[in-house]
């Protein structure tokens, strides 16, 4: 067992359990910050991939915007007590896509095709070309129509904020 | 080459020990340091003495403070959320700490027959010949700046207490929306390296080319870069969490003794990193004239640009007045935002015609 091996095992407990914590805390402030803890995880794992603009990515979207935006919305409606008030259908509801989720990557896993890197780009290429510039330049070349269709969608999704955001004024 | 681990040698992890401490011993003593010279250089601009008592021109009085806060009773308030509460001042702290990791502090010196870059995560590959350092460097550092803000929030809304709520909202508000500046800001620099890496961004400067007056478009960058960083860290003319007359300390009025230090310390330690990166992206990180004949003079140059421009935040604190909260929102998103969007389509455009710099506009 090298030392990538012991880092990839300690990242990945503290990934579990704070998974775990996410779904057990009472308080949803506690639940928030244990979900900040395992993107940070999910980035170690994506920077251990040789895929730093993702890990990168992962803590700037998801940690710094995203879950801050929950955060400011737990603290606004102040939902303090424990909210856990849940049905029991959604808990086997919950239960029942993560069996399904859990078993699909099983699947994948196992009996998948893919049994090691494919395609054009690999480590080398990114340690020494950049990752950063390897994705820029298929996002504008071969992805261009996904891009600007979703560059798109969030201007409408901007629009749709101001519009909602104004009307509560007048 | 000795032990390997990972496929580097043993050499580099101790290196990599070293260089930590000594940038965290850097920052510490600079934050320590700063509060000192803060109070000295205000005194003297308003005519006053300043601290003068503990020790030969009260240069004791940092340790002296240290003291008397870690002394203190510590209070946690019985409404408070304690977990959030403890955890608050911490999340404030390591950011401004572990930014550090990516800033180049110094060209690549010889140790012990070693070349040893002066960067936490950077080292020398012998193969290729150059120093090799993470590619996304700018992102590492806009990531950790963008989770400061949790610590100010936490702290805002664990306190249980409306100062710290009003203080804590207004703060986070204003970090997210002179975050987008900061970031806009960094994008010329970017069209003009080609690269996201640290290293990449100084070695393109070198030979006092710095960004700041090299180029029109990285000019107008690396002042809105410097405001908009002010901003972020809560600085006066911008430090409106803080406002004592109407919030009496924002978001930290609940906190007392060592936590209330840990939040002093990561303003200080923010301001150092803040200055650590503009000095990266505008001011030639550790160039400067006589760096390549002697590279031990690399890291007295970033010091001494570091600490120009703290000196330069203390001057417009003791000079400029806070600004209003709607003028402070209407410069983020009126102003600032739209300039550095005009600003990177202004540099793509002079770009493609070849005028990157001011030498190529004005022929030469």
């Amino acid at each position: 067992m090298d030392i990538s091996s012991v880092f990839f095992a300690l990242v990945t407990v503290v990934a579990i359990v704070s998974a775990l914590m996410v779904v057990t805390c009472k308080n949803p402030i506690n639940s928030a910050l244990s979900l900040v803890l395992t993107f940070f995880c999910l980035a170690t794992y994506y920077a251990m991939l040789n895929a730093p603009f993702m890990a990168a990515v992962q803590i700037i979207v998801y940690a710094g915007a995203i879950m801050v935006l929950i955060v400011f919305t737990i603290m606004l409606l102040n939902i303090r007590v424990d909210a856990n008030k849940k049905g029991s259908h959604q808990v086997a509801l919950g239960s029942v896509m993560g069996i399904v989720t859990l078993l699909l990557t099983g699947l994948i896993l196992t009996r998948g095709k893919v049994s090691q890197p494919v395609g054009g780009i690999t480590s080398d290429m990114i340690n020494k070309l950049g990752h950063t510039e390897l994705i820029g330049k298929v996002m504008f070349t071969d992805f261009l129509l996904p891009f600007e269709v979703t560059s798109i969608l969030l201007l409408v999704a901007i629009v749709g904020a101001v519009i909602l955001a104004k009307r509560k004024l007048s | 080459m000795g032990i390997e681990i990972l496929g580097l040698p043993l050499y580099y992890y101790i290196a990599m020990v070293a260089k930590v401490l000594i940038a965290f011993v850097f920052v510490l003593l600079t934050v320590a340091y700063a509060t000192y010279a803060e109070r000295k250089i205000i005194g003297w601009m308003q005519v006053r003495i300043g601290p003068n008592r503990t020790g030969p021109m009260g240069l004791l009085q940092p340790i002296a403070d240290g003291l008397k806060l870690f002394f203190k009773e510590e209070i946690i308030p019985a409404e408070a959320n304690k977990f959030a509460f403890l955890l608050a001042p911490l999340v404030a702290l390591i950011p401004a700490f572990i930014t550090f990791a990516v800033i180049p502090f110094g060209d690549t010196i010889k140790i012990f027959g070693y070349d040893v870059p002066l960067q936490i995560v950077g080292y020398y590959d012998a193969g290729v010949g150059k120093v090799v350092d993470m590619n996304v460097g700018v992102l590492y550092v806009l990531a950790m700046s963008s989770l400061g803000v949790y610590g100010i929030v936490l702290a805002g809304w664990a306190s249980n207490s409306k100062y710290s709520l009003i203080g804590g909202l207004r703060s986070s508000a204003q970090m997210i929306s002179y975050e987008l500046a900061a970031g806009l800001a960094i994008i010329p620099v970017f069209m003009l390296v080609e690269s996201l890496s640290l290293q990449e961004i100084i070695k393109a400067q070198a030979g006092m080319k710095w960004f700041i007056w090299n180029s029109p478009m990285t000019f107008v960058a690396g002042m809105i870069f410097y405001v908009a960083t002010l901003a972020e860290v809560n600085r006066t003319p911008f430090d409106l969490p803080e406002a004592e007359t109407e919030l009496v300390s924002g978001f930290c009025t609940e906190y007392s003794s060592m936590k209330y230090a840990m939040f002093f310390m990561a303003e200080y330690a923010n301001m150092v990193t803040v200055s650590a990166v503009m000095v990266t992206l505008f001011l030639g990180g550790w160039d400067g004239p006589f760096v390549s004949a002697i590279p031990w003079l690399s890291p007295l140059y970033f010091i001494a640009k570091v600490y120009f421009l703290m000196f330069l935040a203390m001057w417009i604190r003791a000079t400029l007045p806070r600004y209003r909260y709607d003028q402070l929102m209407h410069l983020g998103w009126k102003v600032m935002l739209p300039t550095t969007l005009a600003l990177i389509v202004v540099t793509a455009v002079a770009g493609h015609f070849g005028f990157y710099t001011f030498s190529g506009l004005f022929g030469n």
